[in-house]
């Protein structure tokens, strides 16, 4: 009950950020132009189709382009949607033990680990709303302009809301012990670690390098969020096109196992009880 | 009115016994101790004051006591109940020294933030926060952003959020620091009717005449340990200054007094005055007959009342002010 006065505070909040309208705004910029790309993308596939035909080659197949379009569109949401989740909660906490913020609120009947779990879930739940809306603007592009629809839609934007939830439990647990300026650059230089772990293990499966592997397992037991896109991305496309990609910076051919999604709900959960551990004590 | 609309308290049976308790608590930061051993005890429908110079520690003790530092060492209980229950938390109302609000928030929907916090019921808080707002002189500007309110006026808003539960005890953590001089006086008012309904107060000031003027009981506070407590009137005349206006001074006189009390000052003349210091009113009294019994007449003997700023910059300043 107090958790959500916190988590509904909290979203409010958020939605007041000018960052967060930045992205926003950034984003309807984005699938704005998305739109008018894949419209440009099907007019000159249906161009090159006609010529084909004119030359009596055999058609190419549509389903394997169509599907990368629809990878780099959600490969951006998921980028969009860290960077939001990052900078959106970076102070979350530290910055209102330094306003002073907390000290009203605090004393009050409520638990400490409720303000924690009630800011959590007020970003949780403003992120989740701005990938369900992204996510369903490049699948309805795609869908409508292109009249592709990309499978298992449902398991990869949960896996896109579950990067969120791994960020968001490392930014609001460095943020209970660290200041906001290097919370923000310490947990944006994690996620950048995951994403080049990510991208040199794509690199180490296209040459087939164990150590570049090994790197890149190393980055997502560390940060497992670009592991768990990397399956989002294998999930959204049919089998024919990421065998057709290979290993690719956008996605893998050799997708996570079911228990590195374990590790990253654990992940996640475990960080966000550490935060709350961590606050139980804090002196304000 | 406070009062109306307040729902006596009927909750739990918490205790008869002090509504603050402290014993023995203690924090250390570092090799730094901003609280030494913080040991008080304040009861039901008091005033109590919290004094102390810069750095004794007195906002240290009352984050303690509300549960936003955890004590390095000892315990307390509020209402009987340990330190960060729920309970007693339901029933304490807290001003914070630095006053931050959610400030993009109106006026009201702050109050009703913390009233929600506080689980009050939708009724509760749409007939308490007019209220509220309206005892500290708010009323009509609640629609307004609170970045919109002066200092002044945060402050006040701040109090209004502490007395949003009709509290059983409230600590104020320097209530007036942003007030002018009558909005002080509104908050000195507003204290004294808090008394009147039975509110326990714990005034956290180092405005010495604010604290004269309100509280029952005061504790003096120095290097985080109290120094000095009791009730007002008491510590007021723990030590008495007083003046012997006397018609002759037979010799030896001065000596022979300086037995039951402590001589200061002796002006002679045809109407000498003797000005001393006593450890109680005994020992004038006692003096009074030493003095008649040597044959001095006595004229007068004019008890110097002394304030609470005397005494606190006398007890300070045999402590040394400067923190450890």
């Amino acid at each position: 009950m107090k958790v959500l006065v916190i988590a509904q505070l909290t979203f409010r909040e958020g939605l007041r950020k000018k960052l967060v309208w930045g992205v926003l705004l950034l984003s309807l910029l984005f699938v704005v132009l998305y739109v008018w790309g894949f419209h440009l993308f099907v007019q000159d596939w249906r161009e090159m189709e006609a010529r084909r035909a004119a030359r009596g080659v055999p058609a190419g197949t549509y389903e394997i382009f169509a599907s990368a379009m629809v990878l780099l569109g959600l490969w951006t949401v998921n980028f969009l949607s860290g960077v939001m989740t990052i900078f959106a909660s970076v102070g979350t906490i530290a910055s209102e033990i330094d306003a002073g913020t907390l000290q009203a609120i605090v004393p009050k009947p409520i638990r400490r680990w409720e303000i924690v779990l009630g800011k959590y879930l007020g970003f949780a739940g403003m992120l989740a709303l701005y990938i369900a809306a992204m996510v369903a603007s490049v699948i309805l592009t795609a869908r409508i302009v292109g009249d592709y629809t990309p499978p298992n839609v449902v398991e990869g934007t949960l896996l896109i809301v579950l990067v969120m939830l791994i960020l968001l439990s490392l930014t609001v647990f460095g943020s209970t012990f660290l200041s906001t300026v290097t919370n923000g650059v310490v947990v944006f230089m994690l996620y950048g670690l995951a994403i080049t772990g990510g991208l040199v293990e794509q690199i180490g499966t296209a040459l087939d390098n164990d150590v570049l592997i090994r790197i890149g397992v190393i980055s997502s037991i560390v940060v497992p969020s670009d592991s768990m896109w990397r399956l989002a991305s294998y999930l959204f496309q049919p089998r024919l096109a990421v065998n057709f990609l290979g290993p690719n910076p956008f996605g893998t051919t050799t997708p996570p196992s079911a228990f590195a999604v374990q590790y990253a709900v654990a992940y996640a959960l475990v960080l966000l009880l550490a935060a709350m551990l961590v606050f139980r004590k804090r002196d304000l | 009115m406070i009062a109306t609309g307040a729902e006596p308290h009927q909750a739990q049976p918490i205790s008869v016994a002090p509504v603050i308790e402290a014993f023995g608590l203690r924090k250390v930061y570092g090799d730094r101790v901003a609280v030494e051993d913080l040991s008080l005890e304040v009861y039901e429908g008091e005033v109590f004051g919290f004094l102390g110079p810069n750095g004794a520690g007195k906002t240290t003790s009352v984050k303690m006591l509300v549960g936003l530092i955890q004590p390095t060492a000892g315990t307390a209980r509020i209402l009987g109940r340990p330190l960060g229950d729920l309970e007693a938390r339901r029933q304490i109302g807290f001003l914070p020294e630095l006053f931050r609000f959610h400030d993009w928030l109106r006026g009201q929907e702050l109050l009703d933030l913390h009233g929600k916090l506080y689980g009050m019921s939708r009724q509760e808080r749409r007939r308490r926060i007019p209220e509220v707002l309206a005892l500290v002189g708010l009323a009509g500007v609640g629609h307004l952003r609170v970045r919109a309110y002066s200092k002044g006026m945060q402050q006040r808003i701040g109090i209004a959020q502490a007395l949003l539960n009709n509290p059983r005890v409230v600590f104020l953590d320097e209530p007036t620091s942003a007030l002018d001089p009558l909005g002080r006086r509104d908050v000195r008012e507003l204290i004294l009717r808090l008394k009147s309904e039975g509110v326990t107060v714990f005034l956290n000031s180092h405005l010495l005449s604010e604290v004269e003027s309100v509280c029952d009981r005061v504790a003096i506070v120095n290097h985080g340990r109290v120094v000095a407590t009791g009730p007002m009137s008491e510590l007021l005349s723990r030590e008495l200054t007083v003046e012997f206006r006397l018609g002759a001074l037979p010799d030896g006189v001065v000596g022979g007094l300086a037995t039951y009390v402590q001589v200061e000052a002796v002006t002679d003349g045809p109407r000498p005055v003797v000005v001393a210091r006593a450890s109680d009113e005994a020992a004038i009294a006692r003096a009074v007959d030493y003095l008649v019994r040597s044959g001095a007449p006595v004229y007068g003997v004019v008890p110097e009342r002394r304030t609470l700023e005397e005494v606190f910059v006398d007890i300070v300043s045999r402590e040394g002010a400067e923190p450890r």
